[in-house]
């Protein structure tokens, strides 16, 4: 059966890579795309969300944050401006993020940069906390002890 | 002959010197190791960018299309910026010499137009510039050992404002490639206008989400951070690896200069004790009824 080789890398690291993966899900710029084997070649733009790799029957999820995914040749090349996968996300940290990002947007301040900067800073800690949470939670499929290649 | 007790001062003035470098060098040591290992991790991702974007732009051929592109965008050149990219510290050796060679002679003889401005990353290429009166637009200093991407971030958009208002026509790189442990090269790069990478030939018809202008207005000035970034850490690598030279150079010719003080020791304290000796007979000499 066909598969997809998934490269997830930042700007500081390799994030995750894989090559026997069977379906990838990104958030897309225009929406949610599913990628299977044989998919025609594309590139998007990625917004911000969970992005789950389905691989030997296991589902994992992470986090990006912006970006691209380019895929061509059942090559996934996802080149993140930040990633996480969702057993690397600090719960707490996130919490305390959105909490200040929350306060800064209540102080209604002029300054619009530093309003678009803590919605951006919320709009991160809520799918850091969504998707950690479930990891948490237990709900879903059992997390793979380990991904790597 | 200098007296002992002075050869003696300077042995252990010395030697306690020696400790201090070789503690330098092995702490240098261990901080370019962790420093490498970040200019390799950082790599796949500029490789991957390198190839999106030479993939793309064999696709966008159309001069009507490039205009919307202004990071593409050549123009003739009255003023370029200079994006220097140096360490905080010294003791590397030639390290920020050659740099700073490297940068002097960009802004006398390459530099096109007038005088170029100057953004200047690391505190030692900030302090020759506003030394030699250069104009100095942005300067960026201690990021670190560890910068993030994020800590860059500012450096590229200072460099891609300056460019698209029109103050400058080009900015160039300068910085020290980090080759191996015992090689460092100053380089000189253009940042903008991008220079567009060699596609890999192929045709690919990709579908572009939302469209193509989208996707290459967004890999554009991630491309340009993505370079300078890797300079940077480029740049960290550089410094503790010509450090750990110079301090391995220092601790060893530390010790040479002990050894040869020791003989000079061993020489001056052997001419005091026959002087010694050759005074007491003398004196016995002279006390010797015949």
């Amino acid at each position: 059966m066909a598969s997809l080789t998934v490269e997830i890398v930042t700007g500081e690291r390799v994030v995750y890579r894989a090559d026997d993966v069977s379906m990838v899900v990104a958030p897309g710029a225009d929406g949610t795309l599913g990628i299977l084997p044989h998919h025609a070649a594309l590139i998007s733009l990625l917004s911000y969300g969970e992005l789950r790799i389905k691989r030997g029957g296991q589902e994992e999820s992470l986090v990006v944050f912006g970006g691209f995914i380019e895929v061509a040749h059942d090559n996934v090349v996802i080149l993140a401006d930040s990633a996480e996968r969702a057993t690397e996300i600090d719960l707490e940290r996130a919490e305390d993020a959105r909490h200040r990002a929350e306060t800064a947007l209540s102080q209604r301040r002029e300054d619009t940069q530093s309003i678009v900067e803590a919605e951006a800073a919320l709009r991160r800690a809520a799918i850091r906390l969504r998707v950690g949470r479930r990891r948490r939670g237990g709900h879903g499929a059992p997390q793979p002890v380990t991904n790597e290649p | 002959m200098p007296n002992p007790r002075e050869i003696r001062r300077r042995i252990r003035g010395v030697s306690n010197m020696s400790q201090i470098t070789r503690a330098m060098e092995m702490v240098a040591a261990s901080k370019m190791r962790r420093a490498q290992e970040r200019v390799t991790s950082g790599r796949p991702y500029a490789d991957r960018l390198r190839a999106v974007l030479g993939d793309l732009a064999s696709l966008q051929l159309d001069p009507e299309q490039l205009r919307e592109f202004p990071l593409l965008a050549e123009r003739e050149v009255h003023k370029s910026a200079l994006l220097l990219i140096t360490p905080d510290r010294g003791l590397s050796g030639a390290l920020n010499a050659n740099l700073l060679r490297r940068a002097t002679h960009y802004l006398r003889e390459e530099a096109p137009g007038g005088e170029p401005e100057i953004i200047a990353v690391g505190k030692r290429g900030r302090d020759f510039m506003l030394r030699t009166r250069q104009h100095v637009v942005a300067e960026f200093i201690q990021l670190g050992d560890r910068p993030s991407l994020d800590d860059i971030r500012p450096v590229a958009q200072v460099a891609i404002d300056e460019f698209l208002a029109g103050r400058v026509d080009a900015v160039h790189m300068i910085y020290p490639q980090f080759v191996n442990t015992l090689t460092q090269r100053p380089e000189l790069v253009q940042i903008l206008p991008i220079e567009r990478p060699e596609g890999s030939g192929e045709r690919m018809d990709y579908i572009f989400e939302p469209d193509e202008k989208a996707v290459l207005g967004g890999i554009l000035p991630r491309y340009v951070e993505i370079q300078i970034y890797q300079a940077v850490l480029d740049t960290v690598a550089s410094f503790y690896s010509a450090q750990m030279v110079a301090m391995r150079n220092a601790t060893d010719n530390a010790k040479e200069l002990v050894d040869d003080l020791s003989l000079s020791l061993n020489k001056a304290r052997q001419a005091q004790i026959t002087n010694e000796v050759a005074e007491i007979s003398a004196g016995a000499n002279a006390f010797r009824v015949d």
